[in-house]
């Protein structure tokens, strides 16, 4: 993750699959402020598109989606409402 | 900073997960029905649906009120209720099923008669009323009480295939101002007497938990000074706008009735349904 990026949150979700990445990561974007960064990891692969996608159709800001090793995935997005 | 998703326990994520992704409850919109409570008048056609929904929902408390016995003649629309309850305590059955399908709920069971005496002291613990009621007597006690108490009535009633909805939210109208007073004793068919087809409580029933629902995560347009009238056998709905009466008796601007009122009874007892 690029140094503009860094999260208020990190949330780690190795081990879940969808729908529950996306529940999840809505969770805990509903306990965090406007404007504050969310870092969720997944192991999912499906996650990867689905996650995102879902979130942006909230109108969340995806900010970045980049594997970050053999395994794992970080999907970076700003709360906007 | 780590964080995990607070308060809903991973069995009610996962419970709960398809209401969660829709952006009009999420999980602000779960807690809002964990944390409330519905009074439902009647466990009968369509306290029973009502009821069965609010809980899959997970509405956290639902007190039910009716104090008959289960008949076997219930069991053609009463869901809540199965063969072998015959002759159980209505609330009781009604409890275990639901209990059986979502034990994040608290029943609390009022095997009474719902009556001028025990109303306001019953509803004064909910957040709204829920009205399946299957006689005029009781139908006018919810709706006076909770005018007199200031929570909304979501109303419901069915007759043979046809079936009406509204909300009554405290301000803004009641159902005397849609019939100032019962009919006359004997005028009106009992479900009894005129027969019930029985999808149509379950239509009905659904129809109100929808509403109740929706009031508790604030989505949508309500039922609120509109009456929904459904047709089973055209399969028809229409929609007929109601209006606040002024003049109405209890929530007019000069109520001549202050306190809650026992008509004659035309259909059972007080607190059967349908």
């Amino acid at each position: 993750m690029a140094e503009s990026l860094k999260a208020d949150v990190e949330l780690n979700l190795k081990g879940e699959v969808c729908p529950y990445t996306f529940v999840k990561s809505k969770l805990a974007l509903e306990e965090i402020e406007i404007g504050q960064v969310l870092c969720v990891i997944v192991d999912h692969l499906p996650a990867v598109e689905n996650v995102p996608r879902s979130l942006a159709n909230e109108d969340q800001e995806i900010l970045d989606v980049k594997q970050i090793n053999a395994t794992d995935w970080a999907i970076t997005v700003r709360k906007r409402v | 900073m780590i964080t995990r998703p607070k308060t809903l326990s991973e069995e009610q994520i996962k419970r709960y997960s398809r209401h969660i992704i829709l952006s009009q409850v999420g999980g602000k919109g779960q807690r809002k029905l964990l944390e409330a409570k519905v009074l439902v008048i009647g466990a009968g056609g369509l306290g029973c649906p009502a009821a069965l929904y609010l809980a899959a929902a997970g509405v956290g408390k639902i007190g039910i009120v009716d104090f008959d016995l289960v008949d076997l003649s219930n069991l053609q629309r009463q869901v809540l209720h199965h063969t072998h309850d015959v002759g159980r305590p209505k609330v009781q059955s009604a409890s275990e099923t639901i209990h059986d399908m979502n034990p994040d709920v608290e029943v609390v069971q009022y095997r009474e008669p719902f009556t001028s005496k025990n109303a306001m002291d019953i509803i004064c613990g909910y957040d709204m009323v829920l009205d399946g009621t299957d006689n005029f007597p009781t139908r006018y006690l919810v709706n006076d009480a909770c005018v007199l108490s200031n929570k909304p009535n979501v109303y419901g009633s069915i007759y043979r295939f046809e079936g009406m909805a509204s909300v009554f939210l405290p301000g803004k109208g009641c159902y005397r101002c849609l019939y100032p007073v019962p009919p006359p004793p004997g005028s009106v068919p009992s479900c009894q007497e005129a027969g019930v087809f029985g999808v149509l409580p379950g239509i009905i029933g659904v129809i109100q938990a929808t509403e109740a629902i929706k009031l508790i995560i604030g989505a949508g347009d309500s039922l609120c000074n509109q009456l929904l009238v459904y047709d089973a056998l055209e399969m028809e709905f229409r929609k007929v706008k109601l209006a606040k009466n002024k003049a109405c008796p209890v929530c007019g601007e000069h109520p001549t009735i202050t306190s809650l009122v026992d008509y004659e009874q035309l259909c059972g007892f007080p607190g059967a349904s349908h």
